[in-house]
């Protein structure tokens, strides 16, 4: 099995390759912030998929990171590739603190806090006290960095295949970690807080690191961001941006690290079919893809996807051993476990109320 | 001494809307523990409403009304058609019907009435008028309004047979059904009742801050932190909430962080309070039994 997930990796590694020399610049360039957004949306995944935390203020984690980036490399002259471990620490040891109170706040209250929080950053943003660094209002410009070693690539093409490196060095990690104990204990208090902590989790410990990893996250893609769109300011970070990441983590799929991939491409790509739709409205196609999500598949296109495969399976399995024993295997037995693990099941997900 | 009266003064005048708002998203949690993260843009979307009544040659008053039966209707209808299937919903997924119907009214009024910053009408007579011209006709009306407009939703949550039976039917839906009290129809009327007076403050607050698709965001935050500091599941609470943090808001605007961090201050006094004091200064705390 192990074996299959590294081998299927691998190819999908080899498939996100081809593009770099059959695309134009701006599709590449488009290609590269779906990479952005999935990490971002991965971060928000691992703490409101898999831990139960919901927050809407991602955006600010984002923007912190794209900022740090941007100070270092414009003001400090810092090469662009040495900013990001910089934005993930800056990043982590924020989430870390904000982790801190939202402790205490279950569900609905870190909801609006996080809120509140990305609200206000584009406020803080532009704060005189901060000017000198940030450079307020104006925002900051990135040099678009060349490709290393004399190699032969436009800096779209470099930039992608940078972005893809990174983007599937944290997609493994996340993998991991989702996977291992960690994961596991982070998925015991997203379903039932109190058995966690019998069973011997330190959940206030935990609960906070997976804050600050997921800052860390989401802060590393506002740093991928600023160097492939070449330019931070405030006005770039408002509440959309933290909108839009839940909306993604929402449409790709809660509790998946794949679902993220496509909440990135529906970021992405859904605003310009939106347009299409309708020219003037786009947030309110964005808002009715959201609450069709919400009532017609909760667990996200990823969860779309895997119960397509498992029908599939089972289609394919049940023609072999005929047709007897179908009404057995109806398609809610095996829905219903994974609706629960995907986090939007009657209990998952809630944290208490305080 | 006489600039501090001066930042309280027009503190209460801008409490008074938050105060609406906070008593507007207090009465959807009461009945539902949903926190309405589009009680804002509602609002806006009925500020147009009247915009447009007004702009049809109506007068203020009138179009004032009929803004607010609409807003009723159609908050009646919201709750109806999305929230009913969400009632016992887990967080995550009316959080996101929530942001939803956020992003839909947010770009709806956008595309019905432009993204333009518009001027909004006020029923007041302008001019500095009272406290040597420390408070604006304008801002001394609007806090009437709100006065009467919390007046009579206290009274009739009070002393009406349909407001108690509202009252009951959020305090215990259980018992309510039993004893004959249409417990959706009470939660929809409860919907209804927020919208309008969410569009209430809409129209009180247009003036002040000029009418854009955006206009409430702030608002909303500063609603929440009145909600927060009050107690989020009591109404007097969320009232007096709204006022405290209009009254904060300006003071630390004028003396603490200066008016680019007004929003900021939302931000620490809801981390304050809900680290401070999570049930809010007179919520009830909640025990549950696990």
């Amino acid at each position: 099995m192990a074996r299959n997930a590294a081998l299927a990796v691998l190819v999908w590694l080899a498939v996100a390759f081809v593009p770099t020399f059959l695309f134009s610049d701006y599709h590449l360039f488009q290609l590269t912030m779906v990479i952005v957004y999935a990490i971002a949306i991965l971060g928000l995944a691992i703490l409101t998929g898999f831990n139960g935390q919901i927050s809407l203020g991602h955006g600010a984690f984002y923007a912190i990171g794209a900022y740090v980036t941007a100070i270092l490399t414009y003001q400090y002259n810092v090469p662009y590739w040495a900013t990001l471990p910089v934005s993930a620490i800056v990043c982590a040891v924020v989430g870390f603190l904000i982790g801190l109170p939202a402790l205490r706040l279950g569900g609905l209250y870190l909801a609006l806090t996080t809120f509140a929080l990305a609200v206000a950053v584009p406020q803080l943003l532009k704060h005189n006290a901060l000017e000198p660094w940030t450079g307020g209002v104006q925002g900051l410009v990135i040099d678009k960095p060349d490709a290393p070693f004399g190699l032969d690539l436009s800096p779209d093409q470099w930039l992608y295949l940078f972005t893809l490196f990174i983007g599937a060095l944290l997609f493994l990690l996340a993998w991991n970690v989702v996977r291992g104990r960690i994961g596991r204990a982070m998925m015991a208090i997203r379903d039932h807080a109190l058995a966690a902590e019998a069973m011997g989790i330190d959940i206030a410990l935990l609960k906070t690191r997976t804050f600050a990893l997921s800052a860390l996250y989401t802060g590393v893609a506002g740093s991928l961001g600023a160097i492939v769109v070449q330019f931070v300011a405030p006005d770039s970070f408002g509440i959309f941006v933290s909108i839009y990441f839940f909306v993604g983590l929402v449409c790709g799929g809660v509790a998946s690290i794949g679902g993220a991939i496509f909440g990135g491409l529906f970021i992405e790509f859904v605003p310009n079919l939106a347009e299409k739709v309708s020219k003037a409205a786009p947030g309110a196609v964005y808002g009715v893809i959201l609450i069709a999500v919400m009532f017609l598949m909760p667990a996200g296109a990823a969860g779309f996807v895997r119960s397509l495969v498992v029908r599939f399976r089972r289609g394919a399995k049940s023609a072999d051993i005929g047709a007897a024993n179908k009404g057995e295997s109806g398609s809610d037995t095996i829905a219903a476990p994974a609706i629960v693990r995907h986090g939007v099941g009657p209990d998952a997900g809630v944290n208490r109320r305080l | 001494m006489e600039g501090v009266l001066h930042q309280v003064l027009s503190g209460i005048a801008s409490g008074g809307i938050y105060a609406s708002v906070a008593l507007a998203l207090v009465m959807i949690y009461q009945a539902t523990h949903h926190v309405n993260f589009a009680q804002g843009e509602m609002a806006t979307f009925s500020t147009y409403i009247a915009l447009t009544l007004i702009n049809f040659g109506l007068p203020y008053w009138i179009a004032f009304i009929l803004t607010v039966v609409i807003s009723f209707l159609i908050g009646l209808l919201i709750e109806r058609v999305l929230m009913r299937p969400m009632m016992d919903a887990p967080v995550l997924a009316s959080v996101g019907v929530f942001i939803g119907l956020l992003l839909i009214i947010n770009s709806c009024t956008g595309w019905a009435f432009d993204y333009m910053i518009k001027t909004f009408p006020t029923p007041f007579p302008g001019g500095p008028v009272l406290f040597s011209g420390y408070v604006s006709g304008h801002e001394l009306g609007a806090t009437g309004v709100t006065l009467v407009v919390l007046l009579a939703v206290y009274l009739f949550f009070r002393h009406t047979k349909l407001g108690l039976a509202m009252r009951a039917a959020a305090f215990n839906p259980v018992s309510a059904r039993l004893v004959g009290i249409r417990v959706g129809w009470m939660l929809a009327l409860g919907w209804g009742l927020a919208a309008s007076i969410g569009a209430v403050a809409g129209m009180m607050v247009a003036p002040i801050v000029y009418l854009d698709p955006n206009m409430m965001a702030g608002i909303l935050l500063y609603a929440f932190a009145g909600a927060l500091l009050g107690g989020i599941d009591n109404p007097l609470g969320a009232v007096l909430g709204g006022f405290a943090v209009g009254i904060i808001e300006n003071l630390a605007g004028a003396y603490v962080v200066g008016t680019e961090l007004k929003l900021t201050v939302a931000l620490v006094i809801i981390v304050a309070v809900l680290v401070v004091k999570p049930s809010g200064l007179l919520g009830r705390t909640v025990l549950s039994r696990v």
